[in-house]
């Protein structure tokens, strides 16, 4: 059995636990006092040496990230927090920030002194008001503690910390729409290389981090690299949230090493609801190909997920039981990506338009068998061929879900309507009868 | 611009305190459109007019910026902003007929305000609150776990004009002009109201207490 490790989590359930004191109690502040004793470069090699990677998708080596920054020119260098989270199901981010934003502020002051910035971002997602004033008031508290602004702790390193909320979008989640949106524009994907970190913001080297790899920082520095890397697979190391949702008993955040499975978490979280099968699940956000029960032992670590098909991304497991449609789940998904495309590239825009028009026909059983073919040949023009990877990403699910449930998709064809029933996957009793006027989402997501 | 002499110094002084936070002054353009939204329920001509003023930019530049976010609003909004979540798992969890139950007694639909003025309804991408599924959020405050009744209850409410409480926020969601004034970045004192995390948050802390695992020295 692998166990829960509270972490990040370990004083959510204390008094006023997004305070300053409250964090102090509990030793907060500590390890950025500690590493504002040590070398730069020292730090920077044992976040390396933790195998600390990415926690907001992609899994990248967070030490070596910071590593390839250029050597300090004078000028100014950026720290960007990634804490945008609107990857459909991901919901780890905000609720540690609600719970603790200054774990994110100390690893921010942390990382900040480590690649040598003076003035760090948080780019917050606008539409989670209360998460804002609660990082609004953490950054405030930390200064006048000293734990911000100048010569911190006597060390003679200065650090601003500017909070700042978007305005709705998914793809500023995206590192380079992100900075585009920080400066003041329309949120889209810039053209790779140049990488942030040689020029991001405001064209000077800048790193992007994810809310939960930075607020993983403090620990790695207070506890040491060992303890870290004692945690997890040989080469996902460390701790991380996975945050289950859907059809199961007690949906939440469950902070565990990497590598733990589907099935250890279900059983913590009191099987699935009223005792259903388990049918689907996603185990990293709506972006990654989803899985059924023959996953359920699959290691959630980086290699497993991936030598499975799938992605470990940011840990989301949206959890669909037997009376799920899954042709109902996959349409929704896709008119989100439709909403979301930003319009820069072609294959995305006009791609996924037309995914929505034959999913919504084929959902309401006006497909034909050849609407099926269309839809992996449009998913085909899409993926590998779109500017960023919210193209890929809007496949995934479509792709995956054909492979694994075709004839589902078939039935829609030949009974001419859907054959499951929606009010049995909901949460309260209604009968299915109100429900069959579904809003035309079309409009809506206009 | 209309804006009379103090709505514009005050708005003035707001926006040099935005601006400030910025090595780059541009970077206060989001900030600000939330801004002018917090003086005039959405982002109006003048409030475009004035951004682009205050920061050397064109309306034109203003006004693509603005179009290309959801949250920016092009008609006067209604007071409270109530959004449903239909992403997947929460439409699947019951969002779908809560948004059906709720547009039909507020007798708007997806992005339309009602006559007077009280409420905007909109169908909600993910809001990254899956474990408290279904969701609404009034104003981008949480209201969690919602059920037909709950939902309706809570309109009921703000047409009434009674003040609503949600589940994890503050102790009465405040209107949508004053929301918008916290997204500027201006604090409202209300960031100790409402608790630190919901049940689900606990989840995993809880079985872990229960089982007596820490993570002190490592994983087992
Ligand atoms: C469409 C899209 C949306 C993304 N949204 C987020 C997000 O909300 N939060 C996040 O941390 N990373 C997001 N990412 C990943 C970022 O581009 C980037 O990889 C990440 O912030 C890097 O931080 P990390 O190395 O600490 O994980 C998104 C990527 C794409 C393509
Ligand atoms: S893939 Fe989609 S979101 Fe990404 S740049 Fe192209 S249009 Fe924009």
């Amino acid at each position: 059995m692998t166990e829960l490790v509270p972490v990040l989590s370990a004083n959510w359930d204390q008094e006023q636990s997004w305070k300053h004191a409250s964090y102090v109690k509990g030793g907060g502040y500590g390890a950025l006092k500690k590493a504002l004793g040590i070398d730069k470069a020292d730090l920077v090699q044992m976040v390396k040496d933790s195998g600390l990677r990415g926690r907001g998708g992609a899994g990248f080596p967070t030490g070596m990230k910071w590593g390839f920054l250029p050597p300090d020119d004078g000028k100014p260098r950026y720290l960007v927090v990634n804490a945008d989270e609107s990857e459909p199901g991901t919901c780890k981010d905000i609720p540690l920030m609600m719970a603790n934003p200054h774990v994110l502020v100390e690893g921010v002051a942390i990382t900040s002194y480590a690649i040598g910035c003076n003035h760090a971002f948080i780019y917050v997602r606008g539409e989670v008001v209360h998460v804002y004033r609660r990082l609004l008031q953490a950054v405030r508290e930390a200064y006048e503690a000293g734990d911000l602004g100048k010569n911190i702790h006597g060390s003679g390193f200065d650090l601003d910390v500017t909070v700042h909320a978007g305005a709705g979008a998914y793809i500023c989640g995206e590192e380079t729409a992100l900075l585009d949106s920080l400066e003041g524009r329309r949120g889209q994907p810039r053209l790779k290389p140049p990488f942030p970190a040689v020029a991001g913001l405001y064209a000077r080297p800048t790193v992007v981090n994810n809310v939960e790899s930075v607020a993983s920082v403090p620990a790695i520095v207070e506890r040491g690299v060992e303890w870290f890397a004692g945690m997890g697979t040989e080469r996902s190391k460390g701790h991380g949230l996975f945050s289950l949702s859907g059809h199961v008993e007690k949906p939440g955040q469950y902070e565990a090493s990497l590598g733990i499975t589907l099935r250890e978490l279900l059983e913590m979280a009191g099987g699935m609801r009223g005792g259903k099968s388990l049918k689907f699940w996603t185990p990293g956000g709506s972006s990654t190909p989803i899985f059924t029960e023959e996953h359920l032992d699959t290691p959630l670590d980086y290699e497993s997920v991936g030598a499975a098909g799938s992605m470990l991304g940011t840990r989301a497991l949206q959890i669909f039981d037997e009376t799920t449609c899954v042709v109902r789940a996959v349409t929704r998904w896709t008119e989100f990506y439709k909403h979301e495309s930003c319009g820069k590239c072609t294959p995305c825009r006009e791609g996924t338009f037309w995914l929505t028009q034959i999913l919504k026909r084929l959902e309401a059983g006006n497909g034909t068998e050849a609407d099926i073919q269309q839809l992996l040949d449009t998913c085909d023009s899409i993926a590998g061929r779109s500017f960023c990877a919210l193209g890929d990403g809007a496949t995934s699910s479509i792709i995956s879900s054909v492979k694994l449930f075709r004839e589902e998709y078939e039935r829609h064809v030949t009974e001419g309507k859907c054959p499951f029933d929606h009010a049995a996957s909901a949460l309260f009793d209604y009968t299915a009868a109100s429900s069959t006027s579904e809003p035309t989402t079309e409009e809506a997501h206009a | 611009m209309t804006y009379d002499e103090s709505t514009l110094t005050q708005l003035t002084a707001d926006a040099e305190q935005i601006v400030s936070r910025y090595p780059v002054p541009r970077s206060a353009l989001l900030p600000m459109l939330h801004l002018v939204q917090s003086v005039d329920g959405f982002v109006s001509p003048d409030g475009i007019a004035f951004c682009a003023d205050q920061l050397g930019l064109t309306s034109a530049e203003v006004s693509a910026v603005a179009t290309f976010y959801t949250q920016y609003k092009r008609r006067p909004n209604g007071e409270y902003q109530v959004g449903v979540c239909t992403n997947t798992l929460c439409a699947v969890m019951g969002g779908d007929e809560i948004w059906k139950r709720v547009s039909e007694r507020v007798g708007v639909g997806h992005d339309e305000t009602t006559a007077d003025g009280k409420i905007s309804l909109e169908r909600l991408e993910c809001n990254a609150a899956c474990d408290f599924a279904p969701v609404m959020m009034i104003n981008w405050e949480f209201f969690d776990n919602m059920t037909p009744e709950s939902a309706l209850s809570v309109v009921n409410d703000i047409l009434d004009g009674k003040p609503v409480k949600p589940s994890r926020g503050p102790d009465a969601v405040p209107t949508f002009k004053e929301v918008s004034r916290v997204l500027a970045g201006f604090e409202d004192g209300r960031a100790d109201e409402g608790v630190g995390a919901g049940e689900p948050t606990l989840a995993g802390l809880k079985v872990a207490k229960d089982q007596g695992w820490t993570a002190e020295g490592g994983a087992k």
